[in-house]
């Protein structure tokens, strides 16, 4: 049997997730004595293959369709694979553009589908660990099918390492271009701008516990005492309260501060990828069970309302009335 | 032209929860339009305002609860709702995308649209599928995680910008008829009006059930199911400060002396 992992890569760099992707995939191909084949489609996919030559890793086939990912070019050229390697697991990752072409193609293959996989557990059937709720519950679901899709969430697994003796095989696909009905005409940095919040060694970050555009202000202050730099959540920045450029996550930046200090964030996910490399974690959240917690190395459960007037008149300072 | 804009209605979970079998107990959840679909909303009526004769239809899989959060949709512009239910999907213990895609493409199937926008998520099951899973279904071009959108009604192209991780942007031209997933961001969601509610009380929400869109049973019937649910065990060994607020923040306060943070 075979279990069969999609790669991505962007801008001529594979993206960390390929080689969390193959950790899961020589897990789950342990379990049932198969293969692990992996998968780039597009770009240098010769270089590529190279670096995905690592331990554990069987098969590396290469597709050399395009140089960037397009989704009506990925999903023909997965569903092709698909045919051909007879996968009983595909994994995926559940990033940005995971998200845009997975759900697509379990469609299209009548898979069974589940996605942000942060566990997997295999004997008789395959059982996934995912979360709900804004990450305050675990669930598992139970697959019952001889075939399925899974996107895998990016940064729960370890990368793959070590070198391998994985044989690299080209992939031809036969694109039907009349499939391909969008195009990608170009890439932007977004956020640039006034301050550089990767660079801060202190961190004073806001979320929407915050509630009010005006009420930043007792945040500001914090900031302003502390002698750290402001930084939020994504809510803060959709908002227009803050510009983009000091928003942290996923989509937002990866900042490794000395201290990043989460204030009013549940710590949601998507924040969590830019901020869990700080080295000491502060976490200011009226909810106990935010999972903020789950990272903090210190906390107060308490209303910020309270706690951030107090701790700017700690140092002296005087809190702005909100 | 016609914009078909998906809504859900999503379970928010209080601070303190009991969990239940495969479920967290009804007395901690509260419901809420879902946080993506309320920019998806926003969008469509945005190029409804901006061009001529558009409808914009809502559709939501859901109970009747959710007529609620409906209402809200339609006081903030849209013109008509459908919400679909029957007795199959309520006793469907694990309403999962792949059968949420199958129910919206059977709804889009009967109201031939021109524009499809869903959210990228929901923000209980959190699954990001539903969106590509219907383009897929119904044949229509797709994005994913669109937080700017160029196109007005009855453009044969829409041009959007994919939000990609680390700040990056993907600038995509997209056929149309298509299907995009709308990120947060993407507009500033307008509050209903007091006008907007009152007229939303006369403006139709269309129950259906699964037999009227040509569907059975089968439809809710998959091969994933949900076997557990639990709170997570903290791996937390966070150090959680006790006391008053000032005792808390005094505590805090010389974490942050020793680390340097602050001199003195
Ligand atoms: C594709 C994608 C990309 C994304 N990228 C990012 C990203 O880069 N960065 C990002 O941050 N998010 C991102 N998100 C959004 C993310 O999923 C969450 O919605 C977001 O992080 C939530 O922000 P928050 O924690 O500020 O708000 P919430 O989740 O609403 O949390 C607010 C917290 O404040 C607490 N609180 C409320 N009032 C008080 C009070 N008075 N005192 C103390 N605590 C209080 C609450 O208990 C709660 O825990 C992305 C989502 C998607 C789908």
């Amino acid at each position: 049997m075979t279990v069969l992992g999609i790669t991505e890569h962007r801008r001529g760099d594979l993206r960390d997730v390929s080689f969390e992707l193959a950790t899961v995939g020589r897990e789950l191909a342990d379990a049932t004595d198969s293969e692990l084949h992996l998968a780039v489609v597009g770009g240098e996919v010769e270089a590529f293959a190279d670096d995905l030559d690592r331990e554990g890793v069987d098969v590396v086939h290469t597709v050399d369709e395009g140089e960037e990912f397009n989704h009506d070019v990925y999903v023909q050229a997965v569903e092709a694979l698909h045919d051909d390697l007879d996968p009983d697991v595909l994994l995926m990752p559940h990033s940005v553009n995971g998200l845009d072409y997975a759900p697509a193609v379990a469609s299209r293959l009548s898979l069974p589908f589940v996605t942000d996989a942060i566990g997997v557990h295999r004997d008789d059937g395959l059982a996934v660990t995912r979360e709900m709720y804004g990450s305050k519950v675990e669930t598992v679901v139970d697959v019952d099918a001889d075939r399925v899709a899974l996107t895998v969430r990016p940064g729960e697994w370890p990368p793959v390492e070590g070198t391998g003796d994985a044989d690299v095989s080209a992939f031809e696909v036969d694109v039907d271009e009349s499939q391909v009905r969008s195009t990608v005409t170009g890439f932007e940095e977004v956020g640039g701008g006034d301050v550089d919040i990767t660079d801060a060694d202190v961190l004073v970050s806001v979320g929407r516990g915050i509630e009010e555009e005006e009420n930043l202000a007792l945040i500001e202050a914090l900031a302003d005492t502390l002698g750290a730099t402001l930084s939020s959540s994504r809510p803060i920045v959709d908002n227009g309260w803050l510009p983009k450029n000091r928003q942290v996550g996923q989509s937002g930046k990866v900042v490794t501060p000395e201290v990043y200090i989460a204030i009013g964030i549940s710590g949601a996910v998507q924040h969590v990828a830019g901020m869990k490399g700080a080295e000491t974690i502060v976490a200011i959240n009226d909810d106990p069970s935010a999972p903020i917690y789950d990272l903090a190395d210190y906390g107060i459960v308490d209303d910020l309302f309270d706690v951030v007037p107090a701790l700017i008149e700690e140092f002296g300072g005087e809190p702005p009335e909100v | 032209m016609k914009i078909l804009v998906t809504v859900a209605e999503v379970a928010e979970v209080e601070d303190d929860f009991e969990v239940d079998g495969l479920g967290i107990d009804e007395r901690y959840l509260t419901y809420d339009l879902n946080e993506w679909d309320d920019y998806a909303v926003e969008a469509a009526v945005g190029i409804q305002e901006a061009g001529e004769d558009v409808e914009v239809v809502s559709v939501t899989v859901g109970p009747e609860r959710a007529d609620e959060t409906i209402r809200m949709a339609l006081a903030k512009g849209v013109d008509r709702a459908i919400r679909v239910w029957d007795d199959d999907l309520a006793s469907t213990e694990y309403l999962d995308s792949t059968t949420k895609a199958e129910v919206l493409a059977a709804v889009a199937a009967e109201e031939e649209p021109d524009l499809v926008l869903t959210g990228v998520q929901s923000g209980d099951s959190a699954f990001g599928a539903t969106g590509v899973s219907l383009a897929e279904r119904i044949g229509f071009e797709w994005a994913a995680v669109v937080n700017h959108l160029d196109y007005e009604a009855g453009d044969d192209q829409a041009s959007v910008r994919r939000e990609l991780e680390g700040g990056v942007e993907e600038l995509t031209d997209v056929e149309t008829p298509a299907v995009l997933t709308i990120q947060t961001g993407i507009n500033d969601p307008r509050y209903a009006s007091l006008r907007g509610i009152r007229q939303a009380q006369s403006k139709e929400i269309a129950p259906k059930e699964l037999a009227d869109l040509g569907l059975d049973a089968s439809a809710t019937e998959g091969a994933v199911s949900l076997t557990e649910l639990y709170e997570p065990e903290t791996v937390s060994d966070a150090t959680v400060y006790e006391g008053s607020s000032e005792e808390t923040a005094g505590q805090l306060a010389d974490l942050l002396r020793d680390k340097g943070v602050v001199e003195g």
